[in-house]
C-alpha cells in the first residue's frame, strides 16, 4: 500500500506541481484540450510511461504527485476535483471520492485493456464491476519478520503482546486503518466495525501494544529488519518484500485471524474535461507492461492477469508472496469507506497516537 | 504631510505581509475552530465549542504539558551549549571570529531532515555510538538511545542551538568593554566580573534565543516523528494529524489556538525582558 512519512516532506514538492498543474490547465484552456493531469504517489509508475503514452496517444498528460491519501483527498474535495483528470488512491477513498459524486462512471467500452485484469479484480467489494474505480496493485498486510531470530509468528497477538524477548524489536503501521486494524483482526471483528464497543477494545489493546513497541513506523520498517533493531513488524506484503530482497532471512506470514486486502485504484474524476483521454490513459496503465513493471520494479501483485503470467519465475520463487492466487486475497476483507463512522474512528485514533 | 506618507510607503509591505499571512491565516484558524468537521474534512459549518471542551481534555493537556516539558529541557541545554561556545567566540581573535561563526552555522547547509536522519544512523541499536562503545567494551547490550525522549531532546538541540550562539554572541559583542575593565579595575574576581556584569547585560540575548528553540521546538513535529519513533507525540504531531490523517480540521484548528496563545505569551514575556534590559542599559 502506497502511503508514507517521508513523502510528507515531498507533499510540499507536489503542492507545487498540482498548484502548477491547476494553473497551466487554466490558462491553456481549449489550446490544450488534449490535455491531462494525474495524481499519483511518487515513483508509483514507469518514470517513462507518460513520455510512452504521448508517442503513442498523441494525448499530452501531466504528473502531479501526492504523499498521502488524505492529501490529495483534501485538495480534490476542496476543489471539487478541478484541474485533476485521473488519480491513484487506495480503495475506501476511492468510495469516498465516489460517494462525494467526484469520481466520474468508468465507460468500459473505452476500455479494453481492462479484459487483462483477473475475473476476482472486477467483482471487489468496493466497487463490485468496476463502475468508478479501477485496481491497479493489491496485497495483503501481515508480520514481516527475522526468521532466523524468532520463530515464525502465527497470530496478530504475537506482535500486539509480544513475548518478553521481543519487546522493544517490534515496530506497527501508524497509518489509521491498518493500525485499527491489527486490534480488530485480533479481536476477531469486522475491519471496517466503527461501533462503540469495538472501538474501545482496540484502543485499550492498542495502547497496552504501544508500550512494547520500538516504534511506529510506515516507511523504513524493513530497515530496521535488515539492521537487526527490529525483529518483528507490521507490514504490506510489498515492503516486506523490499527487506526480502536485502536479507533472505526475511519473512512474509499471514497471521491465522487473517488480513485485510488492500487495493489501490484508478479514479477519473467528475470535474474533467477530458474523460475521452483519461479513459485512454487508464486503458494504456492497463496494459501488459505497466503491469510487469509495478510486479518486478515495486514487489506489488498487480490484479492484472496478463502481467502475473508474463512474470520471471525467479520472482515468484524470491518472493513467495508475489505468488498468491487472487482467490486466496480476494476471501479476505477490504477496508472501505467508513463514512459517518470516520469520525468516531479518528478520534478513537488520536487518542491512541496521543497516550502516554 | 511628506514624513507621514514616507512612513506609509515604507511600513506597507510590511503590514500588508503581516495582513495577509498573520492576520488572515489566524482569523481562519480561529473561524475553523468554532465549526464542526466535514465526514471527508473540510469544514461543516455549524456552530460548536465542542472542540474546545475537547482540547480541556487531560489526555490533550498532558501532551501540551509533556511538550512544553521537552522544549524548556532543549531549551536549557541549548543554552548551556551555546553560552560558553559565543563566549569563546567573542574571546577570540578578531580574524577568526567569522570563520567561528560559518562553523556555528555550517549545519544549515544541509537539509534538515537529513540531519535527523543522520541522528538516526548514530543512535539505533546498531548505530555508531552502540556499535562504537560494545566494539571498546564499555557495553555489552546496546544502550536505548533512539526512540524515546532523549533522542527528540538531542535532535532538537543539535538543530536550533546554533540560533542561540548567535543570539548570545550578538548580545555579548554588544557589550561595553569599558564596564569590564571598570568591573576588574575595581578589584573584581572574573567570575563576579562574569556574573554581576557581563551575564545581566546578555540576558536579552540569552531570552530571545530561548524563546526562539522553545518556540520552534514544541511545535516541531519532525523530530519526534522520527527520533521519538511516533510513540512519543508532541502538540505538533497531533496537530498536523488533525489536518493530515484524522481530517478533523477544526479540532486541529482548535489545537493550534491554544499554541498560538502559548506562543504569544512567551513572546510578550521576552519582548518584556528585553525592554527591561533597555532601560536598564540607559539609566
Amino acid at each position: 500500500m502506497k502511503t508514507g512519512k517521508v513523502t510528507r516532506m515531498g507533499s510540499a514538492v507536489a503542492r507545487v506541481s498540482a498548484v502548477a498543474a491547476v494553473s497551466v490547465v487554466a490558462m491553456s484552456g481549449a489550446a490544450l484540450a488534449d490535455k491531462i493531469v494525474i495524481s499519483n504517489w511518487d515513483g508509483y509508475m514507469p518514470a517513462d510511461l507518460l513520455e510512452k503514452f504521448t508517442a503513442e496517444t498523441g494525448i499530452e498528460a501531466e504528473l502531479a504527485l501526492h504523499g498521502t491519501n488524505e492529501e490529495i483527498m483534501g485538495k480534490v474535495v476542496a476543489g471539487g476535483g478541478e484541474g485533476y483528470d485521473v488519480l491513484f488512491v487506495s480503495s475506501p477513498f476511492a468510495e469516498a471520492l465516489n460517494n462525494l459524486g467526484l469520481a466520474a462512471p468508468i465507460d468500459h467500452a473505452k476500455v479494453p485493456n481492462m479484459a487483462n485484469l483477473y475475473d476476482e479484480a472486477m467483482q471487489l467489494s468496493h466497487d463490485p464491476g468496476n463502475t468508478y474505480s479501477v485496481p491497479y496493485a493489491w496485497g495483503t498486510t501481515g508480520l514481516c519478520y527475522r526468521s532466523d531470530m524468532m520463530d515464525e509468528p502465527t497470530s496478530w497477538n504475537d506482535l500486539l503482546s509480544p513475548s518478553d524477548d521481543l519487546k522493544g524489536k517490534v515496530t506497527m503501521l501508524s497509518t489509521d486503518r491498518w493500525l485499527m486494524g491489527a486490534a480488530a483482526l485480533a479481536l476477531g471483528k469486522s475491519l471496517n466495525d466503527t461501533s462503540d464497543e469495538t472501538l474501545a477494545e482496540a484502543r485499550d489493546m492498542l495502547i497496552a501494544a504501544k508500550q512494547n513497541l520500538l516504534s511506529y513506523d510506515d516507511t523504513t520498517f524493513y530497515q530496521k529488519l535488515v539492521s537487526g533493531e527490529a525483529t518483528l513488524v507490521q507490514a504490506w506484503d510489498g515492503w516486506c518484500n523490499y527487506g526480502i530482497a536485502e536479507n533472505a532471512d526475511i519473512k512474509y506470514v499471514i497471521p491465522e485471524e487473517g488480513t485485510d486486502l488492500w487495493v489501490d485504484t484508478i479514479v477519473v474524476t467528475s470535474a474533467s474535461e477530458n474523460a475521452d483521454a483519461a479513459h485512454a490513459f487508464v486503458d494504456y496503465v492497463l496494459g501488459q507492461e505497466t503491469g510487469v513493471w509495478v510486479a518486478s520494479n515495486i514487489l506489488y501483485k498487480t490484479p492484472n492477469q496478463k502481467a502475473m503470467e508474463a512474470l520471471d519465475a525467479s520472482l515468484l520463487e524470491g518472493f513467495p508472496n508475489m505468488a498468491m492466487q487472487p482467490a486466496d486475497m480476494t476471501r479476505y476483507e477490504q477496508l472501505r469507506d467508513l463514512g459517518e463512522g470516520q469520525k468516531a474512528f479518528a478520534r478513537t485514533v488520536t487518542e491512541i497516537m496521543a497516550a502516554q | 504631510m511628506k514624513q507621514r506618507l514616507k512612513t506609509a510607503i515604507l511600513l506597507g509591505p510590511g503590514l500588508g505581509w503581516l495582513a495577509l499571512l498573520m492576520v488572515v491565516p489566524c482569523a481562519l484558524i480561529f473561524t475553523y475552530s468554532v465549526f464542526e468537521r466535514g465526514v471527508y474534512g473540510g469544514i461543516d459549518y455549524t456552530f460548536t465549542l465542542e472542540n474546545f471542551r475537547r482540547a480541556a481534555d487531560p489526555l490533550f493537556l498532558g501532551i501540551f504539558l509533556q511538550s512544553a516539558k521537552i522544549a524548556g529541557l532543549a531549551t536549557l541545554i541549548a543554552i548551556l551549549i551555546a553560552y560558553p561556545a559565543a563566549f569563546a567566540i567573542t574571546r577570540a581573535p578578531r580574524r577568526w571570529q567569522t570563520a567561528l561563526l560559518i562553523l556555528v552555522i555550517l549545519p544549515f547547509w544541509s537539509n534538515y531532515l537529513i540531519r535527523t536522519y543522520a541522528w538516526i544512523v548514530m543512535l539505533n541499536r546498531e548505530g555508531l555510538i552502540n556499535n562504537g562503545l560494545a566494539a571498546i567494551g564499555v557495553i555489552e547490550e546496546p544502550l536505548p538511545l533512539l526512540y524515546n525522549t532523549f533522542a527528540v531532546v538531542v535532535g532538537l538541540v543539535y538543530n536550533y542551538t546554533p540560533f542561540v550562539v548567535l543570539a548570545i554572541y550578538a548580545s555579548l559583542n554588544r557589550i561595553n568593554r569599558e564596564t569590564i575593565e571598570a568591573s576588574e579595575d575595581l578589584g573584581a574576581p572574573g567570575w563576579v566580573t562574569f556574573r554581576r556584569v557581563i551575564v545581566p547585560q546578555t540576558v536579552p540575548g540569552i531570552a530571545a534565543g530561548g524563546v526562539f528553540v522553545f518556540v520552534l521546538s514544541i511545535g516541531n513535529f519532525i523530530t519526534p516523528d522520527l527520533l521519538g519513533g511516533g510513540r512519543l507525540q508532541m502538540v505538533g504531531n497531533l496537530i498536523y494529524d488533525q489536518f493530515l490523517s484524522a481530517r478533523d480540521w477544526p479540532f486541529g484548528a482548535t489545537l493550534s489556538m491554544f499554541l498560538i496563545a502559548l506562543m504569544m505569551i512567551l513572546l510578550f514575556a521576552q519582548a518584556m525582558v528585553a525592554r527591561r534590559a533597555a532601560r536598564e542599559a540607559a539609566r
